[in-house]
């Protein structure tokens, strides 16, 4: 019963966004900048500006998150330390983003004077992602038997030589997942990235330009009135991209596992 | 024509936190001989073959007293290099514990830390290796696939091929054949006597029948205490004191 409505659910949001979006998606429409706040054109600029973010966000997180579960589970015994370390990301997992989007705000964006730029909201959703990043690359570390390390070191492994050739290797199709779900919410965040990104259309030219995702162009066009219609091919747009990134992922992770079992 | 002994054991003991595992253990052990150390479970046999190769250095919140000398050098000295000596002494654990890659991943990931990473060179090591440890003509046309496939035994066997290709001077082996089957225990002990010829093995067999079969000398622990030591059969028919007796002729155990 429960499974039925979930996938009950989850069919009647693709269907309502696809029904009115896809009559919409033209090729012109991905590759045209907007113009007329969005009225008229394509989406060309938030796919980049979505892009650019999210890249950013996943370059400074995953490795921050993965390093930190590698100091949490390889290089420190349970201890007060790695106690108020977890307990510092799980706190960070239930902060509401427009929180983050302050805390982005005034630091990177005024403190920092970065201003609304690539850069402030890509750190910021970095800080976004960290505690996902964390517990999922911690949880598929833990994972992995303690006897495939202690075999490591019986060969004479150092213990970097071991956190490199096996541990992460074991741990690839967790850390993997994790930061899946973080490009999902980078792609889908709003509020931190208004305060942290801006909202502009115009193209960008470095990290230091601001710009519009399409998660917030959706927004934007959807509550000025600016046009439904766009709206929904943004939204149809954002729902095939997450789709195309799933699935790359599910592909590249069997080939990771057939690969190597 | 007398030989030095390999490894020389001198008062060691071993604790755990607060509770002891070894007692003053005084052994001494002759290269190129099989010496099979037995007793009941938790009796310290374990905790003896991780301190020989300091794998027990994994472990927080341990200490030591006493000495361990490898031919003549003192392994718990500050200046000794892990890596090389855990190359000099390898270990195999009771489970069989393949890494998750392919066969040959798996016996050349020793020889590729030291950074012999030539594919030659390699496949000469994996070849050795495998024929030494009795795998080479059941695995050859499937080096690349998932050790993960192999069978308990050949996974076992495959651990040992994986020590063998450091070249090791000691083998230790922690009941390497729990779990298996008679046939696979067969042609292990098989193994393990072929390698004699080279190596100096320590063996913990998995009861005291394989121990008998396979060994030159043999000791027997109990509750962290070296009860006695000689050679095997004088263990086996003639131990000279009351509790290997009361093991070997299964009073207790």
């Amino acid at each position: 019963m429960g499974a039925i409505s979930t996938i009950a659910v989850m069919i009647l949001i693709l269907f309502q966004i696809l029904r009115e979006g896809l009559p919409v998606l033209h090729l012109r429409f991905f590759l045209d900048s907007p113009k007329n706040m969005g009225r008229e054109g394509g989406i060309f600029t938030t796919i980049i500006g979505t892009i650019a973010l999210t890249g950013v966000a996943i370059l400074f997180g995953a490795p921050l998150g993965v390093g930190t579960a590698v100091f949490l589970r390889e290089y420190t015994r349970e201890s007060k330390i790695s106690r108020m370390i977890r307990f510092g990301t799980d706190c960070l997992a239930g902060v509401p983003s427009i929180i983050f989007g302050l805390f982005g705000f005034v630091f990177f964006v005024i403190k920092l004077n970065m201003g609304w730029s690539i850069l402030s909201g890509g750190l910021t959703l970095a800080a976004m992602i960290l505690p996902t990043v964390i517990s999922t690359a911690e949880e598929s570390i833990r994972a992995i038997p303690p006897s495939h390390r202690e075999v490591s070191y019986s060969l004479g492994g150092t213990k970097w030589q071991t956190i490199t050739r096996v541990v992460l290797p074991s741990a690839l199709p967790g850390i993997f997942t994790g930061i899946l779900l973080s490009v999902g919410r980078s792609i889908g965040e709003t509020a931190a990235v208004i305060l942290t990104a801006g909202s502009s259309l115009v193209m960008p030219t470095s990290l230091f330009s601001p710009i519009r995702t399409m998660a917030v162009h959706f927004y934007i066009l959807a509550r000025e009135g600016i046009s439904m219609e766009m709206a929904y091919g943004t939204g149809a747009t954002l729902i095939l991209l997450v789709l195309i990134i799933n699935m790359i992922a599910q592909w590249l992770i069997n080939r990771y596992i057939r690969h190597r079992a | 024509m007398y030989q030095g002994n390999k490894i020389a054991i001198k008062d060691f003991s071993f604790y755990y936190d607060s509770s002891q595992a070894l007692r003053d253990i005084n052994l001494n052990i002759q290269p190129k001989q099989i010496l099979t150390i037995f007793g009941p479970a938790r009796s310290g046999k374990t905790t003896l073959l991780k301190s020989l190769n300091r794998l027990t250095d994994l472990i927080f919140g341990v200490q030591h007293t006493g000495t361990i000398l490898l031919d003549d050098i003192d392994i718990y000295d500050p200046k000794m290099d892990l890596t090389h000596l855990r190359r000099r002494i390898g270990m195999v654990f009771d489970l069989p514990t393949p890494l998750p890659m392919s066969i040959f991943d798996n016996i050349a990931y020793g020889p590729k830390l030291s950074g012999t990473n030539r594919r030659n060179r390699l496949n000469e090591i994996v070849e050795k290796a495998l024929r030494s440890a009795v795998l080479w003509e059941e695995v050859k046309d499937r080096l690349h696939t998932s050790a993960l496939r192999l069978s308990g035994g050949q996974q076992q066997r495959l651990c040992i091929a994986r020590i063998l290709a450091l070249e090791p001077e000691v083998l230790l082996l922690d009941e390497p054949c729990s779990g298996l089957d008679p046939i696979s225990t067969a042609s292990i002990e098989e193994t393990l006597i072929q390698l004699k010829k080279d190596y100096t093995i320590i063996l913990v067999p998995h009861n005291v029948q394989q121990a008998s079969r396979v060994a030159d000398r043999a000791g027997f622990f109990l509750n962290g205490e070296l009860v006695e030591e000689g050679p095997v059969y004088q263990i086996f028919t003639k131990p000279r004191d009351k509790r290997t007796e009361d093991y070997v002729t299964g009073r207790f155990g």
